[in-house]
């Protein structure tokens, strides 16, 4: 006996909003990253679930589609907060203040 | 007889979860998110995806927390300052995560009455379906993805080029400063 469908997409939207108020809590930029990666694992557990339900291969496609767009979005991502980092010596997006002031 | 195994597995990712958000220092946040991932790996081996479960361990808790975990130690980050944020950003996240948990048991609800089909037993999720469906149903998107790493790596390697010139520039100026 297998859990249903609607058990995996309630876990799955748990994670995401646990990934999108840690967004919004987080200060660190390093953290906020690591959210993002929690939200985008919440939408992959959803699209397995999604193929699991359907027999389909699809959904499994598109979560290592998703998964190679975080393998990019972290290289990029931590080279641009190393960057930040050399130039104010902080990590803390509040001080990412520099085109408002 | 998979379900209490589904539970556990379910409970396991939720705390790694809140643990992550919850914990100001940097490190703690990235032990726990390879708790979260191990955990997803297992219920997607409950959900035959076998090959979806070893590439989740290899590119997320294998590259992707490394790289985080290398950056932590190399910027030597420790716990958050005092919070001087604007305080009102505490109310939208709690009333986002309250509205994002509504929608969430919103949708449970209706596919729930919408009826469900029994899964069924097929072969999707082996190595062989996936790679088939990659290579010819798919392939143009699988080579937009390639096209897209390329562009990672080289962004990377550029941004790496120019904080090297900068860090030098920072260097002499100090020492400059440091003589005079």
């Amino acid at each position: 006996m297998e859990p249903s469908l609607e058990t995996y997409l309630a876990l799955s939207g748990i994670l995401f909003t646990i990934g999108a108020v840690g967004v919004i809590y987080k200060r660190n930029a390093i953290g906020m990253f690591m959210c993002i990666e929690l939200m985008l694992n919440a939408v992959n557990l959803s699209f397995v679930a999604f193929s699991r339900h359907y027999g389909d291969v699809t959904g499994q496609l598109f979560v290592f589609i998703v998964m190679s767009v975080a393998a990019a979005e972290a290289a990029v991502g931590l080279g641009i907060i190393i960057s930040f980092f050399r130039n104010s010596l902080s990590v803390d997006v509040d001080d990412a203040s520099l085109m408002k002031d | 007889m998979a379900t209490p195994l589904f539970y556990i597995l379910a409970g396991l990712a939720i705390a790694c979860a809140i643990s992550c958000v919850y914990h100001k220092n940097p490190i703690y946040s990235a032990v726990s998110l390879v708790g979260v991932f191990i955990s997803l790996a297992c219920i997607y081996l409950t959900l035959a995806a076998p090959f979806i479960a070893a590439v989740q361990i290899l590119v997320y808790a294998g590259a992707i927390m490394v790289l985080v975990i290398f950056v932590i130690m190399l910027l030597n980050l420790d716990e958050e300052r005092p919070t001087n944020r604007l305080k009102y950003l505490y109310g939208i996240g709690g009333a986002l995560g309250l509205v994002l948990l509504a929608q969430t048991f919103f949708i449970f609800y209706v596919v729930k009455t919408a009826g469900k089909t029994s899964a069924k037993t097929t072969d999707a999720g082996q190595s062989l379906s996936i790679g088939t469906a990659m290579y010819t149903e798919y392939l143009l998107p699988v080579e937009i993805v390639g096209i897209m790493l390329l562009m990672a790596i080289i962004g990377a390697m550029m941004m790496s080029r120019h904080m090297t010139q900068r860090k030098l520039e920072l260097v002499t100026d100090n020492e400059g400063d440091g003589e005079s």
